[in-house]
């Protein structure tokens, strides 16, 4: 049962119970985009309102597993109100948490991870209670569903994608 | 609750699975799985073993003598499963495949390039697992031919009141025997005989009816049968195909390559005859032998009785899921001792199958959380995953009490 109360943290429970930044905002000004997993049928939809540089507001609408709707409530905590390269930041850290590195040119930007000091996931806050995932291989996707989903938004603002 | 009297000496047959009852502290398995394969007793293992240890050699080419006992082998359990199913010409009725899903491709693109075209119809129905689906989507796109599908009724069975209209122009009908989501058994006889009033033939996926039932394909009016050798106890990579000798002898050969020519020019070639003929390849030897002596083994056990103690555990195990739980959802037909199958699929509150399938794991509990692949049937549905447990022969009352016991925690946890 050790494993199980890792996995299933009582925050983690909570966020999933009564989840964060739940809705939907409208679309302009918001940019919406989706996360799918077609393996489970997990899905998010994000509203991303950037301005300035920073996420002034997200909502997150979505169906599936606790641990995927539980990490998008978490994530949407944690970046609503910071700048855009702190939530970039923020999002390496996190999957570095959850075992996955990301490969040199995978987001378009230079290599930079291998001499990268491994995330301490006390750093994370809250976040942190995600890290039991990693002792589920299967579950790492459910995690970091809403998160590559909220990566594909910034990109698609910062490259000028139209919601029309 | 009234226990189960079982017409299967349950505790024994368990002895002879190993992994069912495996040591080295782990907890034993619940093994709720069997519709997406089966375990495999002793004498299954056993028989590949030998095999490779005593006379592994390629088949149908060496005259020295283990060559020739390899082929013998291979052949005889060509026959065993023939008659299992009750193959009328077992010896060239029944081409063995990778699996049930290569069975229905070669129907789809042996016969169905032949056979099909713009114009024509294949009649399937809505509760096809991706396996009898997909060969048709993907030939449909190269021929243009039109898909009808069989509707699910209310009650979890197909409803069948359209189905002489459903069946007008089609030259095929493709069904599932049982659903591998709702447990439902089709009542193929009417099936059967629209569809040939209306001169379509029958295709029957029969994967998760063959571990489960007495199958006659001789005796239904069926054309073609396609089965999996890993979820009646045999080993992954065998599965075989039955049709009518006739059709078989008519249809063009699927795959090209060795052991299914007769004669090879630079100009041509002349196709070898049944069963050979659709079997390209080196074929998996010991996985047919391993599949001879599962279907040796259920013929020890009776299938009979596989099938009657599955249908009173069936019984027991919705009767104590809904009693334990209001919050259970399931999604199959009522209990029925012809038309049910062990197969129970079910919602548990709102919480995502996932989540259930984890819990239980913890208990070592092994459920199937997901689509099933049959996706546009969790359309019908309503619902993105289910969860399932499903049933063998060596399952009892014990493992149906540890997934109700084991719920507890789900709901605990999650409400």
């Amino acid at each position: 049962m050790n494993e199980l109360e890792d996995l299933y943290r009582e925050i983690i429970l909570d966020h999933y119970r009564s989840p964060r930044n739940r809705g939907e905002l409208p679309v302009p000004p918001a940019h919406r985009v989706e996360g799918f997993n077609p393996l489970c049928g997990d899905e998010i939809v994000i509203f991303l309102d950037v301005r300035d540089g920073a996420v002034h507001d997200l909502r997150i609408t979505g169906r599936g597993c606790s641990i995927s709707q539980s990490s998008a409530s978490m994530m949407s905590a944690a970046v609503k109100g910071r700048p855009v390269g702190e939530v970039r930041d923020l999002v390496r850290s996190f999957k570095s948490m959850m075992a996955i590195e990301e490969l040199p040119g995978d987001d378009g930007e230079a290599p930079e991870g291998s001499d990268r000091a491994p995330v301490d996931p006390g750093t994370l806050g809250e976040l942190g209670a995600l890290q039991g995932v990693v002792k589920f291989p299967v579950r790492i996707k459910c995690a970091t569903l809403a998160w590559n989903a909220l990566v594909q938004g910034l990109d698609e603002i910062e490259e000028g994608v139209d919601d029309a | 609750m009234a226990a189960v009297t079982s017409v299967l000496d349950v505790g024994a047959l368990k002895k002879d699975f190993p992994l069912l009852t495996r040591g080295d502290g782990d907890p034993p398995l619940v093994y709720l799985d069997s519709a997406a394969s089966a375990q495999h007793p002793q004498a299954v293992l056993d028989a590949m073993d030998v095999y490779y240890a005593t006379t592994h050699a390629n088949v149908h080419r060496g005259v020295y003598a283990i060559a020739e006992e390899a082929t013998r082998q291979l052949e005889a359990a060509r026959l065993r499963l023939g008659r299992f199913i009750g193959a009328p010409h077992p010896q060239r009725e029944i081409v063995f495949t990778k699996n049930a899903t290569e069975a229905i491709n070669l129907v789809a693109f042996a016969w169905g390039r032949q056979n099909l075209g713009a114009g024509d119809v294949v009649v399937l129905s809505e509760v096809e697992h991706h396996a009898n689906l997909v060969p048709w989507l993907m030939l449909q796109s190269e021929l243009g031919f039109a898909i009808r599908y069989l509707p699910l009724g209310g009650d979890f069975h197909l409803d069948l009141s359209g189905i002489d209209r459903l069946v007008d122009g089609a030259k095929l009908v493709g069904v599932t025997a049982v659903s591998n989501v709702l447990g439902t058994v089709v009542d193929l006889d009417p099936i059967v005989t629209a569809a040939h009033a209306a001169g379509a033939l029958v295709l029957v996926d029969g994967a998760q009816l063959a571990p489960h039932r007495r199958v006659d394909v001789g005796g239904s009016g069926i054309d073609f049968f396609a089965l999996t050798g890993h979820k009646m106890l045999g080993p992954t990579g065998i599965g075989a195909l039955w049709g009518r000798a006739e059709l078989l002898d008519a249809m063009p050969p699927f795959l090209g390559g060795g052991e299914m020519v007769r004669d090879v020019r630079l100009d041509g070639f002349t196709p070898n005859e049944l069963p050979w003929k659709f079997e390209a390849g080196t074929p998996p030897i010991a996985e047919a032998i391993g599949l001879g002596a599962a279907v040796d083994y259920l013929e020890t056990v009776g299938i009979d009785a596989v099938a009657a103690h599955e249908t009173a555990l069936v019984d027991y195990a919705l009767e104590r899921l809904t009693a334990a739980y209001d919050e259970i959802r399931i999604f199959g037909p009522a209990p029925d001792p012809v038309r049910r199958s062990g197969v129970i699929s079910f919602a548990f509150g709102d919480v995502h199958p996932h989540d259930v399938a984890q819990v239980l794991d913890q208990y070592g509990i092994c459920v199937r959380a997901g689509h099933h692949c049959a996706k546009p049937l969790m359309r019908v549905l309503g619902v993105s995953a289910t969860t399932r447990a499903s049933l063998y022969l060596y399952n009892d009352e014990t493992d149906i009490d540890a997934l109700v016991d084991g719920l507890a925690t789900v709901r605990k946890l999650f409400s």
